[in-house]
């Protein structure tokens, strides 16, 4: 029930709608209520409404509002990067992606893969049903 | 005016700006050489007296007046250009065939046809689609690509796919459904000659790639949860 992730300096974040989407940047200063002031190694640092991000679990420990390189620092000494892509959110979001630039051949590749797969799974099914009932 | 030159004479005055040359009257003057041209005629500009023109025919007065005026149509000189192929049709692109009798196949893409219709091989043996002309308008373009060198697509043109006209010759009733059972046409050999040899090596170049001679021999179709406008092809 209670909060578990806070708004707080140094947390990352996910970006949920806009020109950013999908980006994961960092909160570094808080501007009022509703706004924070957002960094990435890769845009401009500026204000986002909370209602566009979603924090995750990760924060890194940066003073207030630091220099570019400061963050990128920061972010590779906490591995941001690894720990995003291999929590369980981070590698979705990897699946979800490759899933949508599939190319028709590919898909059609996936399909043989299943079909295959699924024949092997019913196999080793069947013969345990044999040795069960046996 | 004087004889037209096959080849306008770039001019010798570039602008500076628009409006304004480089040079003055007197520098002009100087660099087109009319001073040479004049000395050479004695100090005077050259002058051509007008040719004697040779004496026109008499026109007959003509024998016939239309009662009307009538309003002849504006003169059209649109010569229309070949249809522009998508930067994503190239030969040996899988194409997905959208309707007709070979609707959801998916064909190898040969070449544009000076008509703008698409040449396309199933490969025959693959999944019977035989060399055909196809619509751009009615094709997904895949990205998936073929090697297609060893191919010779030179002799196919539109004349190649126009119908032959049949002659009419039976006029007698009683011979009329005979005649009819008899006139199923039969494919010419030597279309069907041609479609072995380019499907030949094609067919090569496919078993090359793993999985594709499934691929080309199945259908395409829509199934649940896929969205076109989001499918990447």
């Amino acid at each position: 029930m209670p909060f578990k992730r806070y708004v707080e300096i140094g947390r990352v974040a996910l970006v949920n709608y806009g020109k950013d989407y999908g980006k994961l940047v960092v909160i570094v200063d808080v501007v009022d209520q509703n706004r924070a002031l957002v960094d990435a190694p890769d845009m401009v640092r500026g204000q986002m409404n909370f209602k566009r991000l979603t924090l995750t679990d990760i924060t890194i420990d940066i003073p207030r509002v630091p220099k570019k390189k400061t963050l990128i620092e920061a972010m590779e000494k906490d591995d941001v990067k690894t720990k995003w892509e291999n929590s369980s959110w981070g590698r979705k979001l990897i699946v979800q992606k490759r899933r949508a630039s599939l190319n028709d051949f590919d898909r059609f590749k996936l399909m043989l893969a299943k079909i295959k797969r699924a024949g092997v799974v019913r196999q080793e099914l069947a013969k345990l049903k044999k040795e069960n009932s046996s | 005016m004087a004889a037209k030159r096959k080849i306008p004479v770039k001019t010798r005055n570039p602008d500076l700006i628009r409006g304004v040359g480089k040079y003055s009257r007197s520098k002009m003057y100087h660099k087109r050489g009319l001073w040479a041209i004049k000395a050479k005629n004695g100090g005077v500009f050259p002058r051509h007296d007008p040719q004697p023109k040779a004496p026109a025919a008499a026109e007959k007065p003509p024998k016939f007046y239309p009662a009307d005026d009538v309003k002849k149509p504006l003169l059209n000189k649109r010569k229309p250009k070949p249809t522009k192929l998508r930067a994503s049709i190239t030969p040996g692109t899988v194409l997905i065939l959208l309707a007709g009798r070979f609707m959801g196949k998916r064909v190898v893409f040969l070449k544009q046809l000076s008509s703008g219709l698409l040449l396309v091989t199933g490969p025959f043996k693959i999944n019977g689609v035989p060399l055909r002309r196809v619509n751009q308008s009615y094709v997904i373009a895949t990205s998936t690509k073929i090697d297609i060198t060893g191919v010779n697509v030179d002799k196919f043109d539109d004349k190649y796919f126009t119908k032959e006209v049949l002659k009419k010759n039976n006029k007698g009733e009683g011979q009329f459904f005979e005649a009819e059972k008899e006139d199923k046409k039969k494919l010419p050999e030597d279309k069907k000659e041609d479609q072995k040899a380019v499907d030949a090596s094609l067919i090569k170049s496919i078993e090359g790639v793993p999985d594709l001679k499934a691929y080309l021999a199945a259908r395409f179709s829509l199934k649940s949860g896929m969205k076109p406008h989001e499918l990447v092809f």
